[in-house]
């Protein structure tokens, strides 16, 4: 080895930080100013749809608790009426509960749900003091609706929304 | 015993009695095969096809009748078609297939069939996870279907069939097991089809809607979720929910119950009862349950349930500490100890009843049972045998029914002894007015209220009811307390039993007395020593009492009035009633979801129950809160372990000898097989794992000598001029504080009543439905005049427990109220 090859070498890594600073990409983000966005099947926090018409998709069937393999959500169903509708059809979360600090992130409550109401979202800054504060209600997990006509419950026309499953089409393809 | 026949069912060989359907005898050799219409309790229908299978029989030689041989084995002969294994008896030889490729291709096609107007809304139907449609779909059927979405035939989502039971014509595959089991099991034909082919659809027959005490059990047997609930209604998914064992508290009858339970938001995060399924026990309820025990338990988890000691200061109740409270009883017990009186009701468990019993032995105080009705000491003589099965019972035994009521009063007892008389045992029906069990009896006796001991003397005399009685087999006598009091039931008791003795129906299985009893445990109360008092209210009166499940002050005016001049009164309870109001301690009591112990139901069988939510508050169970009481008194008595009580309760009483809490909770293999893997086959009543329990024999079936106290015939009540004579009568939805927090049956309790003979109405000048004032021994009240031409002019029908305190038979004045006033 040669006196001068660690000049060589240091020169080369200096080289190659140029190089990277003026012809590349930064791959840096300066979180939490900037934030990164994810790939479409990024499994983040959870978010309750809503239809087009401000109803919640969620009947409360229980399904994802059932499919969630560390029982990490809790669901209680009541009754709709027309008068005071949450969702359409007869039945609706009037619980909904997942606790945070249980979720894996697996995904299996979206799979199991029949009407596509639960859906992990791009939301990955969870962070709790307390324990208490990782339980997300039902309030915390619904999407906001656009307008105050939308929110839920609400009255609407007499024998409309009847289904609580969207009616089932046969496959087109 | 029947012949035997052996037939081969997927090449395994099975011996089964002739006469069984393939479906049964495939079941029983533990092979599966697909039934939705077909219930083992239930006559073969074939309505669903889906049991299709391969069935070949030995072929015979025409001209000789000979089996026809080949290769040495007999030759067999396949039907060109799938036949349905639910009609099919089993014959000697036969070959069954069930899953051959023909039955399975039959079976596939049946699923597809049935699924072509069903919703498929799996996720909000209470059925979901326990529906057979759901399991045999995915066990026997396609996986996809060809019929098109878009046609499926679409009617209103749930209707209320009455308000007990919603009905989901989408959902349902006209089955019949509804229709079906209202028909054949509970003998009211109440629902029916309408309409026909794609369009039939189960109606109500009934005003109001399903009008039957039996109504729940068809959610039970529903194969899918067509029949629900409206208790359950949405309230949990089946898998989400715990079970225990428990035993109803509605009636003496002692149905096995399943609790199920599940933590809720909706109860500030408590775990509740969310519903109660009968469970199997082929000696009590079979695989059913009737409405009360079903929708009736509401009342544990009622806002008035006490949870804290109370003492009474500045005549005001306050929260006081449990050492407090049971030390002020146990001062006052031990200060007036001659006048030291204890009142406790068959609402009690065995252990709580014994311990009360033991401090009243020790205190020198009088334990008086809480009850109108007598003769307990004598069915603990003549009871029915051990081993007693009412349906066992049929062809050549005899079932008398007395003074009761039993679809009022026992609604399993009716069903069981309905479906006696249907397999052909003699029913006889001895009661002042119509029943609903007249119609399944071979005699019907109708006497005049009053003349109870004598219609029952008169059939040791020569005529052919009393004959058909003799010279049955078996024969069984129920009596109650309809129309009676406590003087009259102990004397019809009395009566019922030398009839017994008379014609030797004692002492042996399927033979005896069985009181119907008012409560669940009062057979329990007889046998650790209580006994009602007939004068209650002389008995109370300037007396220290302790009052345990009981409410005096809100049954009778009388009882409260004698209450107010008491000494001292202590009330455990599990709710607020009007008698802790006026108490001066109240020790709040567990409700029997959130305990152990055991009942003893009319026929005297001890069973078990189990804890099944946690306890409310501070209470404690009964048992414990009278061992405090009894350790302040300076008596010793056991409080900590409720098994270590039935031991001691055991050793004590010679008809409970080597009965142990491990006895109780034996269970052996029951038929038809019913619970969670084979819901498709017997639907959703749980399997017994936790207890079938023991049955008590009678003293007259352990060699004892029997004599049968006489009781001295009180003179008959004769009413004056313009008054008419007042009966008790029971009621199943009553105002009882079991029944009336359960919102549900408000509208089958309705309004107090008095029944009158259209002719007593009209001298009234009253029509049905009118109001009239009814007055008697301090009794004023304004009911609701419904008429029944069965019963003699003289005489008014009075429900117990709503509200109008009738305990026996008395002179009363009917008035009729026009717009309030007295006319």
């Amino acid at each position: 080895m040669g006196v001068f090859d660690p000049v060589i070498e240091l020169g080369r890594g200096l080289g190659e930080t140029l190089r990277s600073f003026f012809f590349e990409k930064t791959v840096t983000y300066q979180y939490p100013e900037q934030k990164r966005t994810v790939s479409p099947r990024f499994r983040g926090r959870h978010v309750l749809k809503r239809y087009d018409n401000g109803l919640e998709k969620c009947i409360g069937c229980s399904l994802c608790a059932a499919a969630c393999p560390a029982d990490a959500i809790f669901v209680e169903s009541s009754e709709n009426t027309d008068e005071k509708r949450f969702s359409p059809g007869q039945r609706f979360a009037s619980t909904y509960e997942i606790n945070m600090l249980r979720c894996i992130y697996c995904g299996f409550c979206e799979d199991a749900c029949p009407t596509e109401a639960i859906v992990l979202g791009d939301n990955y800054e969870l962070s709790f003091t307390d324990r208490r504060q990782a339980i997300y209600t039902k309030d915390s997990l619904l999407e906001p609706v656009k307008t105050a006509e939308m929110l839920t419950p609400r009255k609407v026309e007499a024998g409309v929304y009847t289904r609580s499953v969207p009616e089932m089409q046969n496959p087109t393809d | 015993m029947t012949k035997q026949v052996t037939v081969s069912i997927n090449g395994i060989s099975v011996t089964v009695p002739d006469g069984t359907l393939v479906a049964d005898a495939a079941k029983m050799a533990g092979i599966d095969i697909p039934v939705f219409c077909h219930h083992p309790k239930l006559e073969p229908a074939g309505m669903c096809r889906m049991c299709l299978v391969e069935i070949g029989r030995p072929m015979l030689d025409r001209a000789t009748g000979q089996v026809v041989m080949e290769n040495g084995q007999p030759k067999i002969q396949f039907m060109p078609k799938l036949e349905t294994a639910c009609t099919n008896r089993v014959s000697e030889g036969m070959v069954v297939m069930t899953t051959s490729d023909k039955a399975v291709d039959g079976q596939k096609g049946t699923v597809e069939f049935l699924l072509t107007s069903h919703p498929l809304d799996c996720p909000v139907c209470d059925k979901g996870g326990e529906c057979p449609l759901q399991n045999l779909t995915m066990a026997f059927g396609p996986g996809q279907s060809r019929f098109i979405y878009d046609e499926k035939l679409h009617f209103e989502k749930q209707v209320p069939l009455g308000e007990l039971i919603w009905l989901d014509r989408e959902r349902c595959i006209q089955c019949a097991r509804c229709i079906r089991f209202q028909d054949e099991v509970a003998g009211e034909a109440v629902l029916g089809f309408d309409e026909r082919g794609r369009s039939t659809q189960i109606i109500s027959l009934s005003e109001p809607g399903f009008d039957s005490v039996f109504s729940g059990n068809t959610t039970d047997i529903c194969p899918v979720g067509a029949l629900t609930t409206a208790d359950f209604r949405f309230g949990a998914r089946p898998w989400e929910l715990k079970a225990e064992a428990s035993i109803c508290t509605q009636c003496p009858v002692g149905c096995n119950t399943t609790l199920n339970t599940r933590r809720e938001a909706k109860s500030a995060g408590d775990i509740v009862v969310k519903r109660v399924m009968p469970r199997q026990n082929e000696e009590v309820n079979e695989i059913w349950l009737c409405d009360k025990g079903r929708f009736a338990y509401h009342y544990t988890e009622s806002k008035k349930r006490l949870t804290r000691p109370l003492v009474r200061k500045d005549d005001k109740l306050a929260r006081a500490s449990w050492d407090a409270a049971t030390k002020l009883a146990a001062e006052n017990f031990v200060k007036y100890k001659k006048d030291f009186v204890i009142l406790a009701s068959g609402r009690l468990a065995n252990e709580d009843l014994f311990n009360l019993k033991s401090l009243a032995d020790h205190a020198g105080g009088t334990a008086i049972m809480y009850s109108d009705m007598g003769g307990g000491d004598i069915t603990a003589l003549v009871g029915v045998g051990q081993g007693t099965n009412i349906g066992k019972m049929g062809k050549g035994d005899a079932i008398l029914v007395v003074a009761s009521d039993l679809y009022q009063e026992s609604p399993i007892w009716w069903l069981r002894v309905k479906q006696a008389a249907d397999r052909g045992a003699t029913l006889i029906v001895a009661n002042p007015r119509e029943t609903k069990l007249d119609k399944f009896a071979k005699f019907v006796i109708r006497y005049a209220y009053g003349d109870e001991v004598k219609t029952i003397n008169d059939l040791s005399k020569k005529s052919k009811i009393a004959d058909e009685f003799a010279k049955a087999k078996n024969a069984i006598v129920f009596f109650g307390n309809d129309g009676l009091g406590l003087n009259g039931s102990s004397g019809l008791a009395s009566a019922c039993a030398a009839l017994l003795k008379e014609t030797d129906h004692i002492g042996k299985p399927n033979n005896g007395l069985v009181g119907v009893w008012q409560r669940v445990n009062d057979q329990g109360a007889w046998e650790v020593g209580f006994q009602p008092e007939p004068d209650l209210e002389k008995a109370l009166k300037g007396k220290a009492v302790y009052i345990v499940g009981a409410d005096p002050v809100g049954d009778d005016p009388a009882l409260a009035k004698a209450l107010k001049g008491a000494k001292f009164v202590a009330v455990q309870d599990i709710l607020e009633t009007a008698t802790t109001e006026i108490a001066d301690v109240v020790f709040p009591a567990q409700a029997y979801t959130e305990r152990e112990g055991t009942f003893t139901s009319g026929e005297r069988r001890v069973q078990r129950f189990y804890a099944a939510v946690p306890v409310k508050g501070d209470a404690k169970p009964d048992f414990a809160i009278t061992s405090q009481v009894a350790k302040q008194m300076g008596v010793i008595l056991e409080g900590s372990s409720v098994s270590v009580v039935f031991d001691i309760l055991a050793n004590s009483l010679d008809a409970f000898t080597d009965i142990s809490y491990e006895k109780l909770a034996e269970v052996h293999g029951q038929w038809p097989i019913v619970g969670r893997g084979d819901l498709y086959y017997g639907g959703t009543t749980y399997e017994n794992t936790q207890g079938l329990g023991v049955q008590l024999a009678p003293a007259a079936q352990s060699g004892k000598t029997v004599s049968i106290p006489k009781f001295r015939k009180e003179a008959a009540l004769r009413p004056k001029e313009k008054e008419l004579m007042a009966v008790p009568v029971n009621k199943l939805y009553d105002r009882g504080v079991t029944v009336n927090p359960a919102q549900l049956l408000e509208g089958r309790i309705g309004e107090a009543t008095v029944t009158l003979h259209p002719s007593a109405a009209k001298n009234l000048g009253v029509a049905e439905g009118a109001r009239v004032k009814i007055s008697f021994e301090g009794v004023n009240a304004e009911v609701i005049v419904k008429l029944d031409d069965t019963i003699s002019a003289g005489v008014a029908l009075v429900p117990r427990s709503m509200g109008i305190a009738i305990h026996e038979p008395v002179a009363a004045r009917v008035l009729s109220l026009v717009e309030g006033k007295v006319k």
